[in-house]
């Protein structure tokens, strides 16, 4: 998935204010700092609390240079919300992954536990990725803190279990 | 730095600024929240060690700062771009009084607009208050910047401008950080001459500022904080900040001069480098800063076109700015934020497109109130404005013009304007739409909550007692989600010719909420 000069593995995450957008990216920034990665994120604040559109990108790698994921180089796409689909800007690349199919699922799976959506999905993710599932619990704890942690790990869990299912 | 104390940590940009500030004995922090900057005054405000505050604005916010300084205490001023507008008439006066213990202006540039009325380029007004100018492209940077932003300050006598993006101030990486260096405080000497800045000793001033301009020149063409990396000879980029990023990315062959002090400009570097490659590009996020001064040394240089000056720059730009390609028009198709659903201050807006007035508005969360399905706000253009642009407003057309502001921004600058209408006799309706809090930027208290930075209780301004001071004629206070009676009270205050002040006061309860919590 790494073909890009710095073999950074590139994932933006995108959703809508108030869903966990930037938390999800923030507990795949500390995985890989866990697994002794480089890591480089960039988000977008301020009108995005008033429900608007919210972008966050993850770059890891032995190190990285731009926060930015150039046009055409991101490896993953996870977007929380079905109708916010789109390619952010013709961002993924070719062979790159669009996780939507899973978060139809978490839709699904999740039903009444919607804010969930970003554990599941990063559950699903990790399932992608060559941290361990040891690093990614490490970094779970760490953003998530302890509310509602039990229930964070579950949906993890779950999302994990359906990597590369879909 | 000794890698004994050092420590790895996960920052944004501005985390990491407040962090080299911290460890550079910074006594005393000041600011108004605004985005790109606010977190960094929410990071200095955990250091005990620091007497950190939010300021009613960015002038207070940057004369307490430039008071610590001169009293002898290293002080840090923090704001986002348009804020060192409103901080303006004493950046410029700065300069000739000089510091006494360091003193660092922290200005948070915005391109492409995320959560801004412009995008202008503050380079420019560093270089026209004649203050030096360090330019981080990282979090790491920043963190290393500042601390070398104070030594400079101390050893040349002058605020220092520090300028960051937002996409250095809210982009995250892992960091080394190390431990408070405590430095002593200075003593304030009484020099009148250059603390009182009257015609004759500012005139004596101004030759001191050129004079160190020239000594502040050797230093930049010295410094380690412009860096060469020679690579391929053929061409040569200038560049600095995040674009500096961009085209290490994407151009890894190319040699690169980067520009951490741009001004006063390091001419000896640039055309040192400008003679090893054979031909020199700029690449530079909006204004041609470095091109210009690069083009005035004599060396012929190729910089961007016109349409790159607007809007962020991204990382696939670079190869179309080296074509010589234009920039399409971004087309904003992305979410767009809207007055939160259950806010209270929403009827008011329904109430103003129902009575189809004009409303002259203000920064904040009702801005938002020019969005459908509200569409009642028809000028927006800075802080206060939503009240003097009421009175050039009534004066122009004299028909239903009501102003609106919040109660922040009311603190923050439209006192004086509610004055200025009072005094010359203007009659109307100003609304303030009280939330009790500084919504937009997240939920930072004011002076009218009562709360300090750091969530201490405090003296609470009563707006309803500050209007009718200024000199309103009716002061009413109102809960805006009663419609029908704010509806009717609006309907009545318009009807007579009186200046009246409506407070709709109904507090945002998602960040009392959030600010509850954190605080306990």
């Amino acid at each position: 998935m790494t073909s890009n000069v710095q073999n950074n593995t590139n994932i933006i995450f995108y959703g809508i204010g108030g869903q966990g957008v930037l938390k999800a990216s923030e507990a795949c920034s500390v995985a890989a700092l866990v697994a002794g990665y480089r890591v480089k994120k960039t988000e977008i604040h301020g009108m995005s609390q008033r429900g608007g559109s919210v972008e966050s990108s993850v770059r890891f790698g032995k190190d990285v240079i731009s926060p930015l994921i150039p046009k055409g180089e991101a490896d993953f796409m996870i977007c929380l919300h079905p109708e916010e689909h789109k390619n952010p800007e013709g961002l993924l690349r070719a062979q790159g992954i669009d996780l939507i199919a899973y978060t139809h699922k978490a839709y699904e799976v999740l039903a009444d536990n919607k804010i969930f959506v970003n554990s599941f999905l990063l559950g699903v993710l990790s399932g992608y990725l060559m941290m361990s599932e040891d690093h990614w619990i490490k970094a779970l704890k760490n953003v998530f803190g302890e509310k509602r942690q039990k229930e964070n790990l579950t949906f993890f869990k779950e999302g994990r279990a359906w990597a590369k299912r879909l | 730095m000794s890698s004994f104390n050092a420590k790895k940590v996960f920052f944004s940009g501005n985390e990491a600024l407040a962090q080299g500030a911290y460890e550079a004995g910074v006594k005393v922090a000041a600011a108004y929240p605004g985005t790109p900057s606010t977190e960094i005054l929410q990071a200095i405000s955990r250091f005990n060690e620091i007497d950190s505050q939010w300021s009613v604005n960015e002038k207070v916010a940057f004369e307490v700062a430039l008071g610590a300084a001169i009293g002898g205490a290293r002080a840090l001023y923090a704001s986002k771009h348009v804020g060192i507008n409103v901080a303006m008439d004493p950046m410029m006066t700065s300069a000739y009084t000089g510091i006494n213990a360091g003193f660092v202006i922290v200005c948070c540039d915005d391109p492409g607009l995320h959560s801004s009325q412009n995008e202008q380029d503050n380079r420019i007004l560093a270089q026209a208050a004649k203050i030096p100018l360090l330019e981080p492209s990282s979090a790491q940077e920043a963190y290393f910047f500042v601390q070398e932003a104070f030594r400079l300050s101390e050893e040349f006598d002058t605020p220092v401008f520090l300028r960051m993006t937002t996409r250095i101030c809210h982009a995250k990486e892992d960091i080394l950080i190390d431990k408070r260096k405590e430095v002593l405080a200075k003593s304030f000497n009484m020099d009148v001459a250059k603390y009182v800045m009257v015609p004759g000793n500012a005139y004596r001033r101004h030759i001191v500022l050129e004079q160190r301009l020239e000594e502040l020149k050797k230093f930049s063409n010295a410094s380690s904080l412009n860096v060469v990396e020679m690579k391929d000879t053929k061409i040569g980029v200038i560049t600095n900040g995040s674009a500096y990023l961009y085209v290490k990315e994407m151009m890894p062959q190319m040699s690169i001069l980067k520009l951490g002090m741009s001004f006063p400009f390091p001419d000896d570097v640039v055309k040192t480098f400008a003679s090893k490659v054979e031909k020199v590009l700029v690449i530079e996020e909006l204004d041609s800063f470095i091109e210009d001064k690069v083009k005035a040394l004599g060396i012929p240089c190729t910089g961007k076109d016109r349409s790159f000056c607007i809007g962020e720059l991204r990382p696939e730009h670079i190869p179309l700015i080296i074509e010589g390609k234009t920039r399409e028009p971004e087309v904003f198709a992305g979410r767009k934020p809207s007055l939160c659903p259950g806010c209270g201050h929403r009827m008011v807006f329904n109430v103003l497109k129902e009575l189809q007035v004009t409303v002259s508005g203000d920064i904040g969360c009702y801005t938002l109130g020019v969005l459908p399905p509200f569409s009642s706000i028809h000028t927006c253009v800075c802080m206060g404005a939503g009240i003097t642009m009421f009175e050039g407003l009534r004066r122009a057309q004299n028909n239903n013009v009501v102003g609106v502001i919040g109660d922040s921004t009311f603190v923050h600058s439209g006192i004086t304007g509610l004055i200025n209408a009072a005094y010359n006799k203007m009659t109307g309706v100003i609304i303030v739409l009280d939330n009790s809090i500084t919504a937009m930027t997240g939920g930072q208290p004011h002076p009218g909550v009562g709360l300090t930075l750091k969530g201490e209780k405090t003296k609470t301004l009563s707006l309803e007692k500050i209007v009718q001071a200024s000199g309103a004629d009716h002061v009413d206070v109102m809960d805006p989600a009663l419609m029908n009676d704010f509806k009717k009270l609006l309907k009545k205050r318009m009807r007579q010719k009186k200046l009246s002040v409506i407070i709709a006061r109904r507090p945002c309860k998602l960040l009392m909420d959030k600010q509850k919590k954190t605080k306990l």
